[in-house]
This record gives C-alpha cells, sequence and structure tokens, in this order.
C-alpha cells in the first residue's frame, strides 16, 4: 500500500537542505493550509452538484442540465455570483460579532476537515487524543450559529439559532457515545491508528457486529441532526424562519454558511467511514489472498473516498426522504430514544470485548 | 410512561422509516419525466388528456361530424365558439342545417372542455398542441372546419 509519509518525509528533507527547520516546517504549514482550502472548495462544489443531482433523481427530476454538459458548471456560476454579490451592514446589529460569527463557522468545519485521514501516512492534524479533539473542535461550530442569530437583531435568526444549539448540544452525546462504543472496539483514540488496525484486522463495522452495526446507525442520524440537515433542518427551515440563523447575511458572509454546511456533511460521513468503515483501509476478506493483492493497488485516498462518497449519498437519501421534524419532536427523539439506546450500546460493545466476542 | 407502548412505538417508527426509504430508493431508479423541451422538440408528445386547443377532426373525404347544431357556442362560458349555419333542402324536401363556418378564439378559451362534453356527435375534441405562440391576437382566432368540407351522413 502506498505510504505517503514518504513524499512528505522527502519533501522536508529536500526543504531542510536549503533552509533553516523551522523555516522549512512554516513552509510546510503554510502548503498543507493550501491544501486543505484548496480541497475545501474543490469538495464544496462537488458536494453541492451532487446534492442537487441526488435530490433531483429522488423527486423523478433530472437536475441542473443547462450549464455545461449534464450541468456540471452550475455550480461553479452560482459560486462565481456567490462572490461578486455585495455584503450588506444592517443597521442596530452587533456589527463585529456579525462579522465574526461566518469565520468561527467556516474555521471549524475547515479544523475537522485536517483530521480526516486521506491516506496511509497522509494525516494532517494527527495526535493520540484525535476523537477527543474531533469532538471538541466540531462544537465550535454551534459558537457561530449562536452568535450569528443573536447579533443579527431578527427574531427569526434568533429563534433559528437557538434550535440549532438545542438540537447540536443534545446530538453531540450521541455522537460522543457512539464514538466511545467503538473506542471501546479500537483501543486507541488516535485516527492513524484506528485506521492502521483496521488494515491490517479488518473493518470496525464488521469486527464489532452487533453493536457496531447499531452505532454506525445512531452515528448517520446524529450526524445527520449536527449538521443541521434535513429532516433535522429546522434551525433554518425556510417556510417558518425564513432561513433561521443565515437570514441576514449576504454575499460570501452566507456563501460560508454554504460552504460549511456542506463541508459539514462531508466531515461527518468522513468520520463515518473512519470509525466504521476503515478509513483507507481497503477491503480484505479472509482466505482470498488474489482477492486481496488487488483490493491492495487501489489507493488509499480512492478507498477514503469512495467511503465517504457512500456515506454522504446515505445521507442525502435521508434527507430527501423524511420530512422535517418539530423542535420537540426532535428533542424527544434524541433523549428519549438514542440516547438510552446508545447508553446500551456502549454497555454492551464493553461486555463483547471484554468477553472477548469481537473479531 | 408504558413501557410495551415505547418498544412497539420504536419498532413502528424504525418500520415506517424504512418503508420511506424503500420508497424514495425506488424513485431513485424509475425513468426521470423531465422532458428538455427545446431539444426534444422533434419526438415530445403529450398525453392522452392534455387539452392543447380546439380541433375538429375530419376523416380522409374531407369530413366531419359536426351538424351546426351549436350547442357548444351555447356551453362555452367565455364565448369562444362562434358556429355560423345555413338552411339548406336536401333532394327529399326536407330543410336541414349545415356548418358554413366554425369559429374559435383560442385566445379567450379556458379549455374547460364544457363544448366537447356537450357536444352529442362527438366532432370536436382537444388535440396535443401546445406551441400555440403567435405575435397578433387575431391569429388566435381559427377556423376549425376544413375549406369544402361536408359533414358525414348517416
Amino acid at each position: 500500500m502506498f505510504d505517503f509519509s514518504k513524499i512528505s518525509s522527502w519533501l522536508h528533507g529536500f526543504l531542510t537542505g536549503y533552509i533553516p527547520e523551522w523555516a522549512a516546517i512554516l513552509t510546510e504549514s503554510v502548503l498543507v493550509a493550501l491544501a486543505i482550502i484548496t480541497l475545501y472548495a474543490v469538495f464544496a462544489i462537488v458536494l453541492i452538484y451532487m446534492e442537487r443531482k441526488i435530490c433531483a433523481a429522488f423527486q423523478c427530476r433530472l437536475g441542473p442540465m443547462r450549464v455545461g454538459p449534464w450541468g456540471t458548471l452550475q455550480v461553479f456560476s452560482d459560486v462565481f455570483k456567490m462572490l461578486t454579490k455585495e455584503i450588506i451592514n444592517l443597521r442596530k446589529t452587533d456589527m463585529f460579532l456579525h462579522n465574526l460569527a461566518p469565520f468561527l463557522v467556516v474555521s471549524a468545519s475547515m479544523v475537522t476537515f485536517a483530521c480526516l485521514p486521506w491516506n496511509k501516512g497522509a494525516h494532517m492534524i494527527d495526535f493520540n487524543v484525535g476523537v477527543f479533539f474531533f469532538l471538541a473542535i466540531s462544537s465550535v461550530g454551534v459558537v457561530g450559529i449562536l452568535l450569528a442569530g443573536w447579533s443579527s437583531n431578527n427574531k427569526y435568526s434568533l429563534i433559528g439559532a437557538m434550535r440549532s444549539g438545542a438540537q447540536i448540544i443534545s446530538y453531540e452525546l450521541s455522537i460522543g457515545m457512539t464514538m466511545l462504543a467503538m473506542i471501546c472496539l479500537t483501543g486507541t483514540m488516535s485516527f492513524s491508528e484506528i485506521c492502521e488496525q483496521q488494515a491490517v484486522e479488518g473493518w470496525n463495522i464488521f469486527r464489532g457486529h452487533v453493536p457496531a452495526v447499531l452505532a454506525f446507525i445512531i452515528y448517520l442520524i446524529a450526524g445527520n441532526a449536527e449538521c443541521n440537515r434535513g429532516p433535522f433542518d429546522l434551525p433554518e427551515s425556510e417556510s417558518e424562519l425564513t432561513a433561521g440563523y443565515h437570514t441576514e447575511y449576504s454575499g460570501m458572509h452566507f456563501g460560508y454558511y454554504y460552504l460549511a454546511e456542506y463541508l459539514n456533511l462531508f466531515i461527518c460521513a468522513g468520520m463515518a467511514s473512519t470509525i466504521f468503515l476503515g478509513g483507507w483501509a481497503p477491503l480484505h476478506i479472509a482466505g482470498l489472498e488474489g482477492f486481496n493483492h488487488i483490493m491492495d493497488l487501489i489507493p488509499g485516498a480512492v478507498w477514503f473516498l469512495g467511503k465517504a462518497f457512500f456515506v454522504v449519498f446515505l445521507l442525502m437519501w435521508l434527507r430527501w426522504t423524511f420530512p422535517r421534524l418539530r423542535i420537540d419532536q426532535i428533542l424527544s427523539l434524541e433523549w428519549k430514544y438514542l440516547v438510552p439506546i446508545t447508553m446500551f450500546n456502549l454497555v454492551l460493545m464493553a461486555l463483547l470485548v471484554s468477553l472477548g466476542l469481537t473479531f | 410512561m408504558n413501557n410495551e407502548n415505547y418498544f412497539a412505538g420504536l419498532a413502528s417508527g424504525v418500520k415506517s422509516l424504512a418503508t420511506g426509504l424503500k420508497t424514495t430508493m425506488r424513485e431513485f431508479f424509475t425513468k426521470k419525466i423531465t422532458e428538455q423541451y427545446p431539444e426534444n422538440r422533434e419526438t415530445l408528445e403529450m398525453f392522452d388528456r392534455f387539452r392543447g386547443s380546439l380541433s375538429m377532426p375530419h376523416n380522409e373525404n374531407n369530413q366531419h361530424k359536426c351538424v351546426g347544431c351549436g350547442i357548444c357556442q351555447m356551453a362555452c362560458p367565455n364565448d369562444t365558439i362562434k358556429v355560423t349555419s345555413e338552411f339548406v333542402t336536401t333532394e327529399d324536401g326536407k330543410k336541414k342545417k349545415r356548418l358554413v363556418k366554425y369559429e374559435y378564439n383560442l385566445g379567450s378559451c379556458m379549455f374547460c372542455q364544457l363544448c366537447t362534453r356537450a357536444c352529442p356527435h362527438g366532432a370536436i375534441e382537444f388535440d396535443q398542441s401546445y406551441e400555440n405562440a403567435v405575435f397578433d391576437r387575431s391569429k388566435l382566432i381559427k377556423v376549425l372546419n376544413n375549406e369544402g368540407s361536408s359533414v358525414v351522413e348517416k
């Protein structure tokens, strides 16, 4: 399997040959940041196009077809439209917080984006409590959303932001406990080690069988709620709250929320594929040596992206199937159903691991 | 809370969600109904019950079924139809009504189909034409009976 750390160590050696080490590390950091931002923009475009096409297919339509072949240039034209729009400053709003909020949302989303394991050796942020770091930094986004609602000086925005806060904080619990169940299984919190382990011993969803599948399903539900996407999109429910917390934003400030929404979807899917489906680990079936060898030839990045987009498709399927929930239904779903199930699941997983019933 | 209700509710909820997912997944693979109109202009066919504009079908001998009774004109709520008829004396001395001109104003038609329902002979029907835009309102007034046509004799 191709190891990306060869390239990064070669680059490090090349740079230290010419400039001092601190400058080399600085240069590498800038390069990695540029790579993250570029990937972020590219994935946003891909995901928006994918969403429009998949949504159309679920509704028996074709989706964008006019701009470019099969409408592939539609998203680019939307992006350019967004870039040329004016950012409108409103009277009687808290200007500083109003302008700060989208950057909080988008930077939290970018940092979580960097946690994803792209390939063997291509982890951008990776240390021994990676899962904790991921959970912590992904919650920063809710601060941005609450600030946006508060600083807009608009009751719809505030209601949307409050709903979003209640929802994200509640569902964080399920996400944390499903991840805890999987950590029980893996015994490590570092994303690189989780992936390495799955490359050797098989994907976690097979190793953990019943509780892992249950955790996967709950993770998808809670992850969808974390992304504020349908059927949990009531913070921005356009029919009742105009657009919720981003009502008063225009131009690229609105664009940041839009970007963050889609990238959070991808991050949620990427995390699901890392923790449950093996990240960059190829599919191995015990006993089929030839098959395993062919699977090894496919690069890890392709495996990771394939799994992530598969999970994105699952999430879009959910979104375009179910109608929006009310706020009390959302909270009762979390507190009366998902939390007890995840607690039970955690205990079940701990029992199975301690009795040695996992693979 | 009643425990039985809790678990039964959970199970039925999961079941109904799964039904919804199954339905949308089936929809995902069905043929899409979107028509890409200007491109498929040659092949696009409207569905049978589409109400394009009123027409009077003629057979191969240039004969129609209209007897000029004017019931459609009376049934029309918008005064869209104007039937001009005359009395002719047939060979056996009977006086009989004959259609001279059947004028139909597409511009004031609301496609309610009351005229086709009222017609006792099935002489008029809505066709599938849909490109009805013209540059002048006078072009919307159409004469439905062909030049030199006659009624089908029974």
